[in-house]
């Protein structure tokens, strides 16, 4: 497993005193948390509890009610298809599609290595460059179903064979 | 770094305005999340670099500024004094543009805008056309100053409006009285009069003893719009000296601004505006040196459609999940902490120091209908909207209330790209309608886009071309809808979901004759029964359509078509044996391998094997893919 599993109480602690231990900023918390370790340790999560005198039970209603938080860890690259009207009207849909062929991914889900995890998020706001993918923290504009291989090449990860392959390929 | 005061402010303007004109020009490099992402951000270091190599750093100034508005032909620079205006700039193009526009003195033609292709530059931005019919207020100032400076913002004018009311000591109840006469409505969606809205607050503030809040909605969540952000990341001070003149009327000490975290670039600007207008003493325990006492904190939303509602909003604020309640008791009455609080949206924010410095009058005057007794007897001001969709110049334009629908999407847009027709306008986002062709010479105001069965709403207007099925349409509402409701009230959660039920039946052309009165059963007892206004407008997409497209409902149910070709179950794709050159872009990216060919002859796709993704239609480059 390569997601970093083990909470590091100095972090979350860092992360609390950042936000006062103030409990109406528990969200933003959880989006610092949600941010370093992928997803929402229930360590962390009880350490907000004690920190802010808030009920566990709150908090999860919190975790589980809002889009950006995820109780299981997710991938490395985050990939968001905006599925906002302007993209949906210029072919997100087969965007989405194509992303799910080559990753074989769910809309939802996470690939087994943690790499890449799919969503799709409502507008991202740049409708003007419709169909728009978060790649990441990079947005990439004017996408459509037959560039999503080319663009998920440059980051998949290589196996040394892997390279060896693509080397003699492009030597042909 | 000075403290401003009521009586410094003009001369801290007139000195950020000379340090400006010592400047032979100013390079506005558009640096909006838009233009961000297509490279302009390493356009203007390479840009600066260049300044700096060639010693011109003391003549020609760069500055990145907020969302220009003409995303659809971004990165753009634009050049004042004189304004002129280029677009889809690269880095390699830096050194051309410094050498022939600022030694030589030679415009560069080549990267300035065409309306098409072979037709003439187009030098200056106040000449293009998508420029020409727009009006702003809210935007007064996008892409003309640095975001991140204040002095910058103050040069431009920003708490002029702040700094009157505290000279001339206006009154709370004066300045309310300011805010009602010029009419002006909510921007974020509801069309509430503002004024209405601090007055009773503040009623509702003395009687109960309590500090109200004021709060700016910019949890945007609207599919297709993206006004709110661009405001925010072009000109932050013009929110905050918004939100202070809420404050000084409605007797806050305190405000707070609820922000998406999706916008990454808006949520650093605000930071660092709040930071600075403290720093000068803007905010803080003595503003402007007058004695009063206000500051603005910042949430950040983490993704929920419903927090747009107000109470919804208010709970999140509050570090709780974003369930509405019923609201027999409004929010400016019992709102944030249960104390009085006036929400507005950031346009709406943004609107307010122009109308305090230039008058009510003024803003009453633009816009239709009469407001002189009552903000509801018309729509004054001007609106900001986001166009995109299937129109060839998307971006965010602001225009007078009343202009009709035509000018928007053939004047400012340009029309409808690769020859396509025109087929619906949506606007109102998930709660909206879609208006056909039929309906494009209606006024666009509050009540008249009501009444035809759609809504302003915060200011998406996505243009749709032939290709789009407005059965498709209403299902991506509703299904957007089914995921984002919370599920506290009945109605909305089951309704959705049944709703989305008979309408992919639909798509499938596995329709009943009878679905059609269903779906407007359900939407019947959606808008009686559901708690907040999600699930009370929830089935407007799908009611708008069914009133101006019924026949497009009626061709998937009863004989099995779909007439744009977007619907899976119901197309084919296949190769024109005469279009085809036999290039075979579409070959590889097809994940299925249904297609074959030799090289520079005509390809076929094997209806077996073709899983109707449709990556062929998007590889070719030819047009020869159709749809049938």
């Amino acid at each position: 497993m390569t997601s970093k599993i083990v909470v590091d109480r100095k972090e979350v602690c860092d992360i609390i005193d950042r936000w006062g231990k103030n409990p109406e900023y528990v969200i933003e918390m959880m989006q610092d948390i949600q941010e370093s370790y992928r997803h929402l340790p229930r360590a962390a999560m009880q350490q907000i509890a004690s920190a802010t005198h808030t009920d566990m039970a709150r908090l999860y209603h919190v975790a589980t009610f809002y889009k950006a938080f995820s109780l299981q860890p997710r991938g490395e690259i985050p990939i968001q298809v905006c599925t906002g009207t302007a993209c949906h009207v210029q072919g997100a849909q087969r965007v989405m599609d194509a992303f799910s062929r080559e990753l074989d991914l769910r809309p939802g889900d996470t690939t087994e290595d943690l790499q890449f995890s799919l969503d799709g998020v409502r507008c991202l706001g740049c409708c003007s460059l419709a169909p728009v993918v978060a790649v990441g923290k990079k947005l990439q504009g004017g996408l459509d179903s037959a560039k999503v291989g080319k663009l998920l090449d440059r980051y998949r990860k290589k196996t040394p064979q892997e390279k060896e392959t693509r080397d003699a390929q492009g030597n042909d | 770094m000075p403290k401003v005061t009521i009586e410094n402010l003009s001369a801290i303007a007139a000195e950020a305005q000379e340090k400006h004109a010592a400047y032979k020009s100013i390079l506005l490099v558009c640096a909006g999340t838009g233009c961000v992402s297509s490279g302009s951000l390493s356009f203007r270091d390479v840009l600066q670099k260049e300044i700096d190599n060639r010693e011109l750093s003391s003549e020609l100034k760069v500055v990145a500024t907020g969302c220009n508005g003409f995303c659809a032909h971004g990165p753009i620079c634009v050049v004042q004094p004189e304004g002129i205006f280029y677009q889809h700039l690269k880095a390699r193009h830096v050194p051309e543009l410094i050498e022939q526009h600022f030694v030589q003195g030679k415009p560069v033609e080549h990267l300035m805008y065409r309306a098409a292709k072979g037709e003439r530059a187009i030098p200056l931005e106040k000449d293009i056309q998508f420029f020409a019919k727009q009006q702003t207020i809210a935007l007064r100032n996008r892409g003309r100053l640095d975001p991140e400076d204040i002095a910058d913002a103050i040069r431009r004018g920003a708490y002029q409006g702040l700094q009157k009311v505290l000279a001339e000591g206006i009154k709370a109840e004066a300045l309310i009285d300011l805010i009602l006469r010029s009419g002006i409505r909510g921007r974020g969606g509801g069309g509430f009069p503002t004024g209405i809205k601090w007055q009773t607050c503040r009623q509702a503030s003395l009687e109960r003893k309590e500090t109200a809040y004021v709060v700016c909605n910019g949890d945007e969540g609207d599919p297709g719009a993206f006004m709110d952000r661009s405001i925010v990341e072009a000109d932050p001070h013009a929110v905050i000296e918004g939100m202070i003149l809420g404050a000084l009327a409605v007797g806050a000490q305190e405000g707070l601004v609820y922000i998406r975290k999706e916008y990454p670039l808006a949520l650093q600007r605000l930071y660092k505006a709040i930071d600075q207008a403290r720093e000068w003493g803007l905010l803080g325990d003595d503003l402007m040196g007058s004695g009063m006492k206000f500051d603005i904190q910042v949430h950040q939303g983490a993704g929920a459609f419903v927090c747009g509602e107000s109470t919804a909003l208010m709970a999140s604020m509050e570090g709780r999940a974003g369930e509405p309640r019923a609201k027999y008791v409004h929010t400016v009455e019992y709102g944030f902490r249960n104390a009085p609080t006036v929400l507005n949206n950031v346009e709406t924010w943004a609107s307010i120091p122009p109308i305090v410095s230039k008058g009510a009058e003024w803003f009453a005057a633009i816009g239709v209908g009469d407001v002189s007794q009552s903000p509801w007897g018309g729509s004054s001001g001007t609106k900001v909207f986001s166009l995109v969709g299937n129109v060839c110049n998307t971006g965010l334009v602001e225009v007078p209330m009343g202009i009709s629908l035509r000018e928007i999407v053939y004047d400012i847009g340009g029309g409808i790209p690769n020859g396509r027709k025109l087929k619906a306008i949506q606007s109102g986002g998930p709660s909206g309608g879609c208006l056909p062709e039929s309906q494009l010479d209606l006024a666009v105001d509050f009540d008249t886009l009501q009444e035809a069965g759609s809504m302003m709403g915060s200011g998406g207007l996505i243009v749709m071309d032939d290709r789009t099925c407005m059965v498709d349409v209403a299902r991506y509402f509703i299904s957007f809808l089914m995921d984002e409701s919370c599920g506290k009230c009945t109605p909305c959660r089951e309704g959705l979901v049944a709703v989305h039920e008979v309408l992919t039946r639909i798509t499938e052309g596995k329709g009943r004759r009878e679905d059609l009165d269903l779906l407007e059963d359900l939407g019947a007892a959606m808008k009686e029964g559901s708690l907040c206004g999600l699930g009370q407008s929830a089935v407007n997409p799908v009611l708008s359509t069914l009133r101006y497209f019924r026949e497009e409902y009626e061709a998937h149910i009863n004989d099995g078509r779909c007439p744009a070709g977007a619907c899976k179950a119901l197309i084919r794709y296949t190769i024109d044996t005469e279009t085809c050159n036999g290039c075979g872009a579409c070959v590889k990216p097809c994940p299925t391998a249904a297609i074959t060919g030799k090289l520079k002859q005509v390809h076929i796709i094997d209806q077996e094997a073709c899983i109707q993704c449709g990556t062929c239609l998007d590889a070719c480059n030819f047009d020869a893919v159709r749809v049938e």
